[in-house]
């Protein structure tokens, strides 16, 4: 009896064991990634990256310019068009909507978030690049609002169901109509977190890389024209890791700290409205 | 989901129907309208005029016509997210039909993919997709698991809250990153592995999975990265089937004298089997279409290959690669028609795995998994 409860508890340590081995194996990646990126990006890291144009391939030097406005205008637009359709389509559902119909949008919401980003990019260059008939910046803005917006429903939707019906109730009480209702105390109170979904929404198709192959395409020169090709970040350090060139790799370091640092900093953004708005309502 | 406040809103106007208004009952209200002026200021008074519209004594709009717009505005959104749906399928299908026409469905079995002879066959990229996703959810499986094993009944809890916040951060790394990651620190790392197993004196190199030439790049690398991609994914839904498991279920463990391990073996792992597989099967969905990652490192070769270190292409990396540069229409077609093979394989695993998850939900009020 005591034997066999000796050999429990050992086997019990050690399995406990292996999941904590676990645990750890499951952060190395993250240390690794973020160790490599400082010791690579750490040396890339200079005003030319923020203000001067890529130089021909070989030559030493040159920025990234062009990329990072680029992926500015390309998200900015994305973000004006994914986000108020996906606040509309998150109202429509938990202020108007029957529950059948609620419940599909939402199950089609899950199913659309849940769709590749390539086969976005595809659907925008089937709908914008085609009809067209070349590469733009503005298509480029299309997938990405494509990838934005189930994010954005799902997001919000949740948000507007954590607000108590009580409150509806006092709106419709006062005879308030319905879109003050939905605007003024629905949304209102639930802004904090459709915020920071906004914020982890657009953190997440700044990086987008696969659908910008063939939608923004890509451009080695300086332009903000919706209408012609644009560089965008990732699809530039893309470009720049797979090249054959020393120097274009420690640009795309350079162009991968940029990056992160502005994903990390939208995810600790995010957070700490989240962490301000729960304090605010405690105190 | 459900929308208690049209409920409500029917209710509050069948309330308010119920109730006299002020003009009904002849009581004096501060809310009848002003005074009418005197008689002979009205220029056109007909004699039996109908009642006036209500008028707010504040002078704000009563919104009715502002209600219908609004109304109208956020379901023309919903309807652009349902119509989402639609169009990404009406264009892909359309989209492939030129490729469809020409090839037939056989092309899906045929393994020749040759842009410049016209020849289109599916079958390499989907062993491709197939094998590098079928070792991502191998090590992320495991490892999710037994990671949140860890930090939902083993770490204290500040350690196990800034293990799951690392891991979150890492969800939050773009795919164009990792891959970067990949070719230069991940590959060569993967090679040297390969050259231990090549020069291993057991032979290792004639076991078919690990034959071939040590080239860093290929099956086992993208199969890595995959790995890293879906962990979070799967660490943070097994975490909440976990959290879900009820407090009794632990107790009664523990009454019968197990072991922590025990309770965690025998009883409350049995109680999420079925929620973790859902997760899997999520995960599975979004490593699938993984593109930029698996591009940079699989080696880019069609090629129906056993062995973990050979060269590969996935349906998502070729489309990458080819489509900028494919020499005709029909190519582009045939990669829009590879497009919609992702399309249709996410779209399935995504409805299976959400309407299990619904289904479990409703059997027995365990795991909620909807993120």
């Amino acid at each position: 009896m005591s034997q066999s409860h000796q050999l429990r508890k050992l086997h019990g340590h050690i399995m406990e064991g292996v999941c904590l081995l676990a645990a750890l194996a499951a952060v190395i990646p993250l240390f690794a990634f973020l160790w490599h990126l400082v010791a690579m990006g750490a040396g890339a890291f200079s005003p030319a990256l923020f203000t001067q144009l890529p130089l021909p391939p070989g030559e030493v030097g040159g920025g990234l310019r062009n990329a990072i406005q680029g992926s500015l205008l390309v998200v900015g637009i994305a973000t004006m068009i994914g986000i108020p359709v996906g606040l509309g389509a998150a109202v429509f559902m938990s202020e108007f909507a029957k529950p059948s119909i609620a419940s599909g949008l939402r199950f089609s919401c899950d199913v659309l978030s849940g769709v590749p980003s390539i086969v976005m990019g595809l659907l925008a260059f089937q709908m914008v690049v085609r009809p067209m008939h070349h590469f733009s910046a503005f298509s480029g803005s299309v997938a990405l609002a494509f990838i934005m917006m189930p994010v954005v429903v799902i997001t919000t939707q949740e948000m507007l169901r954590l607000v108590p019906h009580s409150l509806r109730e006092a709106g419709h009480a006062l005879g308030i109509p319905a879109w003050r209702i939905a605007s003024s105390i629905s949304l209102r109170a639930a802004a904090p977190g459709i915020l920071t979904g906004a914020i982890l929404a657009i953190s997440r198709i700044a990086g987008e890389t696969a659908p910008m192959l063939f939608t923004a395409f890509g451009n080695p020169f300086m332009s903000m024209d919706p209408k012609a090709p644009i560089a965008t970040l990732p699809h530039t350090i893309f470009t720049y890791a797979i090249s054959p060139y020393e120097d274009w790799h420690r640009l795309a370091w350079g162009g991968a700290l940029i990056l992160v640092l502005g994903i990390l900093g939208a995810t600790l953004l995010s957070r700490f409205i989240l962490w301000w708005h729960q304090r605010s309502l405690n105190s | 989901m459900d929308a208690p406040n049209a409920a409500t809103r029917e209710r509050t106007q069948a309330k308010l129907a119920r109730m006299p208004f002020p003009e009904d009952t002849q009581a004096p209200s501060p809310w009848v309208a002003p005074p009418a002026p005197p008689e002979e200021i009205r220029l056109t008074a007909p004699a039996s005029e109908p009642r006036p519209p209500h008028v707010d004594p504040f002078g704000r709009s009563t919104g009715r016509s502002a209600d219908r717009i609004f109304r109208l505005a956020t379901g023309a959104c919903a309807a652009m997210i349902a119509g989402l749906i639609v169009l990404v399928v009406v264009f892909m299908v359309s989209g492939s039909m030129p490729a469809f026409k020409d090839h037939g469905l056989g092309a899906l079995l045929s393994p020749a993919w040759d842009p410049t002879n016209q020849k289109y066959g599916a079958l390499t990229f989907l062993f491709g997709t197939a094998y590098t996703s079928l070792i991502g959810m191998a090590i992320a499986l495991p490892l999710g698991v037994l990671t949140a094993v860890a930090l939902v009944e083993i770490l204290p809890k500040g350690l196990a809250k800034a293990l799951s916040l690392a891991v979150e951060l890492l969800a939050a790394i773009p795919s164009v990153l990792l891959g970067l990651w990949g070719i230069f620190e991940l590959v060569p790392l993967v090679r040297k592995f390969e050259i231990y197993i090549y020069r291993s004196p057991l032979g290792l190199k004639h076991l078919p999975i690990f034959s071939g030439s040590p080239l860093g790049v290929g099956f086992l690398a993208a199969g890595l990265l995959l790995a890293i991609m879906a962990l979070p994914f799967i660490l943070s839904v097994s975490r909440e089937v976990l959290l879900q498991v009820p407090k009794s279920q632990r107790e009664a463990a523990y009454a019968l004298g197990a072991t922590r391990w025990q309770a965690i073996r025998r009883f409350i792992l049995p109680y999420s089997w079925k929620g973790i597989f859902g997760a899997s099967l999520l995960g599975l969905a979004r490593v699938l279409g993984e593109t930029m990652a698996v591009t940079m490192v699989i080696g880019n070769t069609p090629q129906i290959k056993a062995s973990l270190f050979a060269s590969g292409y996935t349906l998502a990396s070729v489309i990458a690669n080819e489509f900028t540069e494919a020499p005709s229409d029909l190519a582009i077609s045939a990669l829009i028609s590879l497009g919609l093979i992702l399309l249709l394989l996410s779209v399935a695993l995504n409805a299976a795995a959400r309407i299990m998850l619904i289904y479990l939900n409703h059997s027995q009020g365990a795991p909620q998994v909807a993120k």
